[in-house]
């Protein structure tokens, strides 16, 4: 009976994983196919890897999408840690209303966002493109890096600054030297949200991007009507494996400074 | 003293600049639309109408609005049924075998959903994987209509949301003392007991936190509807895109977004009563 129960139970977790990576498995073995349509698997070919460096819309999207997944997450990880720290440190007129206003990305749908940034960019007339990406990326992501950050920050024992200032370190060393290695984990796990929420917005890029820039996920978007080519699942597989890539890696340094930490 | 001053205020800026500059002029900028006239070319006149909330009242926009709610609501309650017996096995697990298995989870969502929603085409549609399949395995005789319709859109919702309920309700039930439940055990409460007794109380937050991160998307996702609905269903993220983009009716496109911030304040202000903390909220 508890034999029977526990493959029950685990065929379950196994339906789960099965739900959940079905549709990467298609696009990854279709990627692999002669067949240009994505409907049967005729032969294994790497035609569409070679294919994808060929297709210039396809490349300047990614190219558009890296850039701004590296600006904002860079712009949003150090105004969110800095904001992060500061909220916890500092009072200050209106923090409570500011406290409350960055949690409303969070909450409110993506799409609500959208049409506030796009309307404001209207009225201040900003051009739609490249640099309204950047700055809505930046928007939705700080609130996600304040959140990690300050989880990491309120366990953080005050006593390692305090010994610091002891020592005679300024407010600028102490953080630098101290505070910022200790709460580099939620540091490091905001970065990886805003980045990876950034490679992957869809809604608040399609309102705030212009004529002239894309980004792949909308490049896709307007694809899916008309057929993806396999290049597209090509190229999806090769992110989906730099994403593992830098997940391991990431899980690796973080259990590092963890046993490193426990080591102190 | 002058110096430690300046320097708070140095450091204190960006933040303060950021949360008015991007997140409150935009949003009290939609809500300054939402009373405004709109003019038959996709302008706004500059005149205070109530028009537009009363719209919402249409009941074309009633029937949307509803639908919107239903597909929201089935997809949270379809994620919440899939969550909390996989995060309970789980538990059986040792630790680390916990957490790779939870780290599986996130991975499908770091890539990109698009092309993950376009991957349940390829499985979905008339001569689509799951099709053949069945019909090679003689369980068919007619393809089934599988997307294109309520049921592809669920299906899309689940599929992406899944991870953001997954999480929250996890991690509530992995902080339940096992102790807990081993004594219920003793005193004789059986499974359908010690789970309305003990689980459901214990992560009632975690639940409320999950639904509200899957819910809140769910009725505003207009790309699943779109692609997998085969843009005949509107849902409510359908109705403000079209508000913005095609039929240029700004100020209504606004009154609902604003009724939508209204609706997500009270289930923030209820998740807050029953216990949940803000900063758990899209934690991931």
């Amino acid at each position: 009976m508890e034999k029977k129960n526990k493959t029950l139970r685990n065929l379950f977790i196994i339906l789960v994983y099965t739900f959940l990576y079905l549709p990467i498995v298609i696009l990854v073995v279709f990627s692999f196919n002669a067949s240009k349509m994505n409907i049967v698997f005729t032969h294994f070919t790497f035609e569409w890897y070679a294919k994808l460096f060929q297709n210039k819309d396809l490349l300047e999207a990614f190219r558009n999408t890296m850039i701004i997944a590296v600006v904002s997450t860079a712009v949003s990880t150090v105004i969110g840690t800095m904001s992060a720290v500061v909220l916890q440190k500092y009072d200050f007129k209106g923090k409570d209303l500011v406290n409350k206003l960055i949690y409303i990305p969070i909450v409110i749908p993506e799409i609500v966002l959208g049409i506030a940034l796009l309307s404001v960019y209207t009225l201040f007339h900003l051009n739609l493109g490249m640099f309204t990406l950047i700055l809505s990326h930046i928007a939705f992501s700080i609130p996600f890096v304040i959140t990690s950050v300050r989880s990491t920050l309120t366990q953080l024992s005050p006593t390692y600054e305090q010994a610091a200032y002891d020592l005679g370190a300024g407010k600028i060393r102490t953080f630098f030297d101290v505070t910022l290695p200790l709460i580099m984990p939620g540091v490091i796990s905001g970065g990886t949200l805003a980045f990876t929420l950034s490679l992957d917005d869809v809604v608040i890029s399609y309102f705030t991007a212009g004529p002239g820039s894309n980004t792949l996920p909308l490049k896709i978007y307007s694809m899916i009507k008309t057929g993806i080519t396999p290049d597209v699942n090509a190229l999806s597989s090769l992110m989906l494996l730099v994403v593992i890539i830098v997940l391991v890696s990431i899980t690796y340094i973080q259990s590092k400074s963890i046993q490193k930490r426990g080591k102190v | 003293m002058n110096r430690k001053k300046a320097f708070q205020i140095i450091v204190t800026l960006p933040v303060v600049v950021y949360s008015l500059l991007l997140i409150l002029i935009p949003i009290v900028y939609v809500l300054f639309l939402s009373f405004l006239k709109s003019d038959s070319f996709g302008g706004i006149e500059y005149q205070f109408t109530l028009e537009n909330y009363l719209m919402i009242f249409d009941i074309i926009y009633i029937k949307i609005l509803l639908k919107s709610f239903i597909i929201g609501l089935l997809t949270t309650f379809i994620c919440i049924c899939i969550s909390y017996p996989f995060s309970i096995f789980l538990m059986d697990k040792s630790e680390t075998k916990r957490n790779l298995l939870i780290k599986l989870v996130m991975i499908p969502f770091l890539t990109n959903s698009l092309i993950r929603t376009y991957g349940w085409i390829v499985l979905l549609r008339k001569s689509g994987v799951v099709n053949t399949t069945l019909s090679s395995l003689n369980l068919i005789d007619k393809p089934l209509n599988l997307m294109y319709n309520n049921l592809g859109i669920i299906i899309g919702m689940v599929y992406t949301l899944l991870p953001f309920m997954i999480l929250p309700v996890y991690s509530a039930v992995s902080k339940i003392d096992a102790r807990v439940i081993d004594a219920a055990k003793d005193l004789g409460a059986n499974k359908i007991k010690r789970f309305i007794h003990i689980i459901v109380p214990e992560t009632l937050a975690g639940v409320f936190n999950g639904s509200l991160m899957v819910f809140i998307p769910a009725i505003g996702y207009f790309f699943i509807s779109d692609i997998l609905g085969g843009g005949k269903i509107m849902i409510v993220g359908n109705l403000i895109k079209n508000q913005f983009l095609t039929a240029r009716n700004w100020p209504f496109g606004a009154a609902i977004s604003i009724f939508l911030i209204v609706f997500t304040f009270l289930l923030i202000r209820i998740y807050k009563k029953i216990g949940g903390k803000l900063d758990e909220l899209g934690g991931l």
